[in-house]
């Protein structure tokens, strides 16, 4: 029988790289930020269809994503830092995709969820959009058609990865800037400088 | 009411105007001149009681010489009895006139005819797209149109046999 003041086995999150030594901890601005900003990612489920289903699946006690710091889902686009599109994502609803993604504060990430969302999947036609990097950037595309609870959660890994190690700085940089203007997505003052 | 007294009634009022009419087919069915759509469906309406839209849509024959067609279904409710009226239109001059005067049901079905094939129809209260995107450049359910999206990117050719 376990005691209570046996160490548990497992490990709530790895420290970033620094030195220690007994009575402080030092490391990066950049790397302290990145790992908490990694644990409490807050997603905004944008779901039109069968991957939905599966994201629910997701959410729910069997996979659970709040293991990842993700339990708290934004249903406004305000306060989130992951735009999770999943699902068929027709040309009418393009302008509301963009429009949620313009309305999330920086810095904001983008996963596409299966087939759809990354390509248009099965719907090669004239009423669905070809994917959702056609007017939103997107950080991590997860396969599947609908993918599995299991490939949504490791493309949520990799959109950690990206957010543990992003620099403080890349928001600020002209590649950014003329990433968001080739989606025709205008920035705050505050980033571009008058850019 | 049966549907060879029905034949009589139409040949005597509009002889000329109806093309074809096929008893046979699974719905009561005619072919009728475009131009006399309203009178022939105000007609059925007011005079023979079908007095039930069920359904109006288009369709494109590309090898025929008027291409385009509307098709309406009617319904004698009381009689429980169907009608199917097809008219048809050439793709150079794809007018015909609205029924929306008769059937406001008429209203969205006649945008929705229009937003996938173009068929214009006049005296249509506000007649523009219903389902497609406002800057689409082309009517999608068309023969002439390819039903794959030009924007795909990720498609080889050589997969699909092309």
């Amino acid at each position: 029988m376990n005691s209570i003041n046996e160490k548990p086995s497992y490990q709530v999150v790895d420290p970033p790289e620094g030195y220690s030594s007994p009575g402080f901890f030092a490391t990066t601005l950049d790397k302290a930020v990145g790992l908490a900003r990694k644990n409490s990612i807050w997603p905004l489920p944008f779901a039109t269809s069968c991957c939905g289903i599966e994201f629910m699946a997701t959410m729910g006690a069997h996979y659970d994503l709040g293991r990842f710091g993700a339990e708290r889902l934004s249903f406004s686009p305000r306060q989130a830092d992951l735009l999770m599109v999943m699902g068929t994502i027709a040309k009418k609803m393009a302008p509301v995709v963009q429009q949620v993604y313009e309305q999330m504060a920086e810095p904001r990430w983008v996963l596409a969820v299966g087939a759809c969302a990354s390509s248009g999947g099965i719907f090669d036609t004239y009423s669905v959009l070809q994917g959702i990097d056609k007017v939103v950037p997107v950080d991590v595309y997860v396969p599947g058609c609908p993918p599995r609870p299991e490939q949504i959660i490791e493309g949520f890994m990799k959109i950690q990865e990206l957010v543990a190690h992003e620099s403080l700085r890349r928001r600020y940089s002209p590649e950014y800037i003329a990433l968001l203007k080739s989606y025709g997505i205008q920035l705050d003052n505050k980033y571009t400088h008058g850019l | 009411m049966d549907y060879n007294t029905l034949t009589e009634h139409l040949k005597e009022q509009f002889g000329a105007a109806i093309l074809e009419i096929d008893p046979t087919a699974d719905i009561f069915t005619m072919v009728v001149e475009s131009d006399q759509i309203k009178p022939i469906i105000a007609f059925l309406k007011e005079q023979e009681h079908f007095d039930f839209l069920t359904d109006l849509c288009g369709i494109h024959y590309p090898d025929q010489p008027k291409e385009l067609g509307v098709i309406y279904h009617l319904h004698h409710l009381k009689e429980r009895k169907r009608i199917r009226i097809k008219a048809f239109v050439s793709k150079d001059h794809p007018y015909i006139d609205s029924i929306v005067p008769l059937f406001l049901a008429a209203n969205w079905m006649e945008r929705e005819t229009y937003d996938f094939y173009g068929i214009q129809f006049l005296g249509h209260p506000n007649l523009k797209r219903i389902l497609n995107v406002e800057y689409l450049d082309y009517f999608p359910m068309r023969k002439e149109y390819p039903l794959e999206d030009d924007t795909r990117t990720d498609k080889d050719d050589r997969f699909f046999g092309r």
